[in-house]
């Protein structure tokens, strides 16, 4: 059999050069069939029409310094409207002499964030470094010890505002939307009814009536002379809300895990903590890493929704500089600058859970 | 058929005894007065056609269904519907699947491990090496840092094996070990089974390998429409089947 196969040529057989290489790709991608060269070609027009202006109108003609007296005669880009009110942007009402404090405190959440991505690190150890983090941010933010000036809460804003919502927020409402998403599915009717009821209470409604809720209707049921923080207020309403979503995706995600799962566990003697903590959920959690990142980006953004309820977070902070006259009509420049911001932190969570979802993958 | 079964329950305590044992599914009557005593060291294949309710019998045994007259006793614990009870049988009785159903998430010898340390409580150090002996003695040490997606059919089945080993429990049932498995693959899950029968192993597996039937059960169950027609030494149960239908079952599978 061995000896039948003229071996030889076909290892020395190479593709045919209109296969490989640049040639090959663009025969495979951009012109296979007249009707994908005719797009090509429709495309490249396309672009060949809006990229240069938009260069020169973003860099070439653009005026960038503080004091924007060019930007009229420019007819560019005016991101002196950012250079000028950046400030202000990030911070919001917060002390200019003191806007040190939140930048030092979103420098110490970021460095802990980027620490955290690597699981090799998810040790006691990194606990105890969140926990001192989030005293010395709590620190900082506030003040009123250890020499520090005090901040009322009320003047916190701009992007030290928006991480603190949405880290915060996220990270709480996971384990309460998994711990719903396991009460869905509980045979004890009173668990099993009270996770259904909120959770289809709480989709029932939109973001915007819960933080109305937390800031107009709650506070009239508290007592007297008890008044519980704006920023708090707004933070449980939007973890209430994130994690009713959360619930869903997970409980999707356990239905996922096969019936054969349950039963080996069961048949070691495992309890119910057990299998869920130790073989149900990690399977569970995994399969729904891009479910649950869609909400996690989409209520990140929706933290942008508590200006109704007046606070300045970053989108609010922007609005405010644009409604001075002097930078009125700049405003494409401005929300240029914000939604750079966010899509920086989006891409960010949605770079991480794909790496995830590799480093987790044992199937190969 | 009820004097083989007490001649042979003499010389050792029993260590599963199923009496009057009732199951239904809704109105469907699965199980229908099943009386089988296991005795300390005794292997038992069962056969029959598919929906007889073999593979529901031996599950009832272990709780992963639940019976609902009758009386199941393990080891001296009666099965009921308390927990407490339920997860000690489990620990005692050791459960292999038609379709593995090992771990995915974990390592192979973290499969292995994950019972003893915490159902057992067993220090992790002593329950890998635990583990490591059963992947030796099922042959596939050398693949205790893989994942289960990453090993064949075969292997894996061996590894749960050795998982459920590891437990060192008192009994195994398998429910129908090899029927998932590629036909290159089944001889070496029989050859870890007929050692392990070697060793002394109470055994209940409910297969269609009359080969490993032949070789090493002490019985051969013969189960239909719930219910167990015919028991007999492998010899006289494949010799001479009394009942109709297990000539007739006979005949299909081993022509």
């Amino acid at each position: 059999m061995e000896k039948s196969l003229p071996k030889h040529t076909a290892e020395n057989l190479r593709p045919p050069l209109t296969n490989i290489g640049i040639i090959g790709w663009m025969k495979a991608n951009l012109f296979n069939g007249w009707f994908n060269s005719a797009l090509t070609l429709l495309v490249t027009y396309m672009l060949w029409l809006l990229v240069p202006p938009l260069i020169s109108w973003a860099f070439i003609n653009s005026s960038w310094l503080p004091s924007g007296d060019q930007c009229q005669a420019g007819g560019g880009a005016c991101w002196s409207v950012v250079t000028a009110n950046i400030r202000f942007i990030i911070f919001g009402f917060y002390p200019h002499e003191l806007q040190w404090r939140p930048l030092v405190a979103m420098i110490i959440l970021i460095a802990l964030l980027f620490y955290s991505q690597n699981r090799s690190h998810w040790r006691k150890s990194l606990f105890y470094a969140w926990t001192l983090g989030l005293f010395v941010m709590g620190v900082l933010l506030r003040g009123g010890v250890l020499g520090f000036r005090g901040v009322e809460s009320n003047l916190w804003g701009g992007l030290p505002l928006t991480l603190l919502l949405s880290v915060f927020g996220l990270t709480a409402a996971y384990p309460v939307g998994v711990l719903l998403a396991l009460g869905r599915q509980s045979k004890l009717p009173i668990i099993k009814s009270f996770s259904v009821v909120y959770i289809e209470l709480i989709r029932g409604v939109p973001l915007i009536s819960l933080l109305f809720m937390s800031s107009v209707v709650f506070p009239l049921f508290l007592p007297e002379g008890l008044v519980i923080n704006k920023i708090l207020r707004a933070q449980i309403a939007i973890i209430l809300f994130t994690a009713a979503y959360i619930a869903e995706v997970v409980r999707g995600g356990l239905q996922g895990v096969g019936k054969g799962q349950y039963e080996a566990a069961d048949s070691l003697g495992l309890n119910y903590f057990q299998t869920m903590r130790l073989i149900i959920l990690p399977q569970a959690l995994k399969i729904v890493i891009p479910p649950s990142v869609s909400i996690l980006i989409s209520a990140f953004k929706d933290t942008s929704l508590v200006v109704i309820i007046a606070l300045y977070d970053l989108l609010k902070t922007t609005q405010t500089t644009l409604s001075d006259p002097k930078w009125m009509g700049y405003s494409a420049e401005a929300y240029i600058f914000v939604a750079l911001i966010y899509f920086v932190c989006c891409f960010a969570m949605s770079n991480y859970s794909r790496r995830l979802e590799r480093e987790l993958d044992t199937s190969l | 058929m009820n004097s083989k079964q007490t001649e042979k329950t003499n010389d050792e305590a029993p260590i599963i005894i199923i009496e009057n044992m009732h199951k239904w599914y809704g109105d469907f009557h699965v199980l229908k007065d099943i009386n089988l005593t296991v005795k300390k060291g005794e292997r038992i294949v069962i056969c029959g056609p598919s929906g007889s309710g073999k593979s529901t019998l031996i599950r009832c045994i272990n709780r992963l269904e639940e019976h609902q007259r009758g009386k199941i006793i393990v080891d001296g614990i009666e099965l009921t519907n308390d927990l407490k009870n339920i997860e000690k049988i489990r620990t005692e009785v050791g459960m292999v699947f038609q379709h593995f159903n090992l771990f995915p998430h974990l390592t192979i010898l973290e499969n292995l491990t994950l019972g003893p340390i915490w159902v057992r409580k067993t220090p992790k150090r002593e329950a890998e090496e635990t583990a490591m002996y059963y992947l030796e003695k099922v042959r596939i040490a050398e693949q205790a840092q893989k994942f289960p997606g990453q090993l064949s059919g075969g292997q894996q089945q061996r590894v749960a094996i050795a998982r459920s080993l590891c437990m060192k429990p008192n009994a195994m049932l398998f429910d129908e070990p090899t029927s998932a498995l590629d036909p290159e693959m089944v001889k070496e899950v029989l050859d870890v089974m007929i050692s392990l029968a070697r060793d002394g192993m109470t055994m209940i597996v409910v297969s269609h390998e009359m080969g490993f039937a032949k070789s090493v059960a002490h019985r051969v169950l013969f189960m239909d429409g719930g219910e167990i027609l015919e028991q007999n030494n492998p010899e006289d149960f494949f010799n001479n089947p009394q009942h109709e239908r297990t000539q007739l079952f006979l005949s299909q599978i081993l022509d």
